[in-house]
């Protein structure tokens, strides 16, 4: 009979030897070459860029923190902040008609969302700012019937509300769409279980489908908020003094185009960067459940030791 | 002689029948269940076993007959002198005094152990979170799980979460519990726990209906066991007669798989 050794099939090398703790990492010669090279030419060309007078650095510094620049900036920020929030509302409910099995509501949602995301942005800004062009009046008013109310256009569509509904608009169709991949990326059996406890379906979306979606809605959630920080900048041409406006503003004055663009630049980039180290919070948030040896719920100490997922 | 004690069965299935499009499942099921009874459903595959626990709960709508649990009739009321369909939110709170144990357990992945087992309790039946954290820790010792109220249900074994499902289940105090093949997700060495946990609750006199595949179950621990085939129900009686000496010859040839 042959005896097979399975504790230790390769016949050199002991125990201790092989113990995995033991284990290191060899050298690699090539990639620390390619980290080399790439480092060299990152600084190189910051130093390139730094010392190029055309850039106008000492301009930048001036008018970095100017009056002007910061309210744009706020007007910028405050722009992307309700425009998001509304469009993920929106979006929300549209998608919820989407899936819903109510033929009229799916209809309504799916034409909703094929009219905003098929025409470009800038051309739906610049309709909602000319909306008195074509509806002079706006009326409140029983359908065919009688007129409750009526207010001038004009006095109701600012730069500002023009700006906030058209960016909302356009972002809930693809907020709706977003939020429609996550909510059908949820196995179907939690949605059934939900139901077996008698879960109201409102409940069941809030507690139990809508933050296993996070997880898959989060991250196309940063892009789309990126690019609106970005969109916003297309206020400007109805004039809406945001930041790309503002520092237009400045350098139609100076004429000093690139070194106020780079005043616009590194401020989106900051705003930028400091979303994503927001993202990566949030994300580990709803993946709470998925690390499978990671650490346990903390007990709060008190006895009563639950904690609310608050959303 | 003692007086008998009349008391209405909990669970009444009458001529029910259910069709997905053209393929007729359930073609005439009778069935009624006396509070306390626990009966095992077996049967072969496809032969309608889960379509009749999830029409229980009214999670599948039957074409002909009803269903009535403690005496209301899943999905619908009377009204005026007339049957009339329940909105989706009456179904739901006539489902609250319905346990449900699925195949693939079904816990909610982003809630802790402990949270799984309150989020009924609390958010739908208006239970006090603390009361509900307290009654779900006895749970949890009771499923011998004690230590595992704040992990998450990807740090447990199958038989764990299994485990944990049915404290989830209890938690809302059925009346009634249903389980769908709870241990067939298994591997056979975490089966004997879960079912030792069910033949615990089948002790302590709480009415189960049981889909299921472990014969050793079905002998020790119910009361009555059904054999379904291809939509009805072709035998029923004490598990000694059953599944000891059956009569149909259907129940044979099922039954001398397991032998
Ligand atoms: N949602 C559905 N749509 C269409 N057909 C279905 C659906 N659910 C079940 N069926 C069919 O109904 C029949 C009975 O299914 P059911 O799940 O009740 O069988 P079962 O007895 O539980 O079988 P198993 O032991 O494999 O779980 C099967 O032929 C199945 O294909
Ligand atoms: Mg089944």
């Amino acid at each position: 009979m042959k005896a097979n050794n399975v504790t230790s099939a390769s016949p050199d090398g002991d125990a201790s030897f092989r113990d995995v703790a033991t284990a290191h990492v060899p050298f690699r010669l090539g990639r620390l070459l390619l980290w080399a090279v790439i480092l060299i030419v990152t600084v190189d060309f910051t130093w390139i860029v730094a010392r190029n007078e055309n850039f106008g650095w000492p301009v930048v510094a001036q008018y970095f923190f100017d009056p002007t620049v910061i309210s744009g900036l706020y007007v910028s920020l405050g722009l992307t902040v309700v425009a998001m929030t509304l469009g993920t509302i929106i979006g929300l409910a549209l998608a919820i008609a989407r899936m819903s099995d109510d033929r009229l509501a799916s209809s309504f949602a799916a034409l909703f969302i094929w009219f905003f995301r098929g025409t470009p942005l800038l051309v739906q800004l610049i309709f909602w700012y000319n909306l008195s062009t074509l509806f002079p009046q706006l009326s409140l008013a029983v359908p065919f019937g009688p007129t409750l109310a009526s207010w001038d256009t004009n006095s109701v569509i600012t730069p500002m509300t023009a700006a906030i509904v058209g960016l909302a608009l356009n972002e809930a169709a693809y907020m709706a769409e977003i939020i429609r991949g996550g909510l059908l990326s949820v196995d179907r059996g939690q949605t059934e279980t939900a139901e077996a406890f008698g879960m109201t379906r409102a409940r069941a979306l809030w507690r139990i489908i809508i933050p296993q979606a996070m997880r898959s809605i989060v991250p196309p959630t940063g892009n789309q908020l990126i690019s609106m920080i970005k969109a916003t900048s297309l206020v400007s041409v109805i004039a809406m003094a945001d930041l790309l406006y503002s520092v237009q503003s400045i350098y139609n004055r100076t004429f000093e185009i690139i070194p106020m663009l780079l005043v616009a630049v590194i401020w989106y980039l900051l705003i930028t960067s400091i979303l994503n180290v927001g993202q990566s919070y949030i994300e580990a948030y709803y993946g709470r459940g998925e690390r499978r040896n990671g650490a346990e719920a903390k007990p709060t100490d008190t006895g009563a030791a639950v904690e609310e997922p608050s959303h | 002689m003692s007086a008998v004690q009349i008391t209405k069965p909990l669970v009444e299935v009458r001529d029910v029948h259910k069709s997905f499009d053209q393929l007729e499942v359930l073609k005439g099921i009778d069935l009624d269940i006396m509070p306390g009874e626990v009966v095992v459903i077996l049967g072969p595959s496809g032969s309608g076993k889960s379509t009749l626990l999830r029409c229980i709960n009214h999670l599948e709508a039957v074409h002909r007959g009803f269903i009535a649990v403690d005496g209301e009739q899943i999905g619908y009321r009377i009204q005026n002198n007339r049957l009339e369909k329940l909105s989706p939110n009456g179904i739901a709170r006539q489902r609250r005094k319905i346990g449900m144990v699925f195949q693939q357990f079904n816990l909610y992945p982003h809630m802790t152990v402990l949270q799984n087992i309150i989020e009924a309790p609390v958010g739908i039946h208006g239970e006090s979170r603390k009361e509900a954290t307290r009654n779900a820790l006895q749970l949890l010792e009771r499923v011998g799980l004690s230590e595992k109220a704040h992990s998450y249900p990807r740090q447990l074994s199958g038989g764990q979460q299994q485990r944990v499902a049915i404290a989830r289940a209890l938690a809302i105090k059925p009346k009634l519990m249903l389980f769908d093949e709870p241990t067939s997700a298994l591997d056979p060495e975490l089966v004997g726990e879960v079912l030792a946990t069910m033949r615990d609750l089948a002790r302590q006199g709480l009415t189960m209906i049981v889909v299921t595949h472990e014969i050793s179950f079905a002998r020790e621990a119910a009361d009555r066991v059904v054999f379904m085939d291809d939509g009805k129900i072709v035998e029923m009686g004490k598990p000694d007669d059953v599944i000891g000496n059956p009569q149909h010859s259907r129940t044979k040839a099922f039954l001398a798989r397991f032998l």
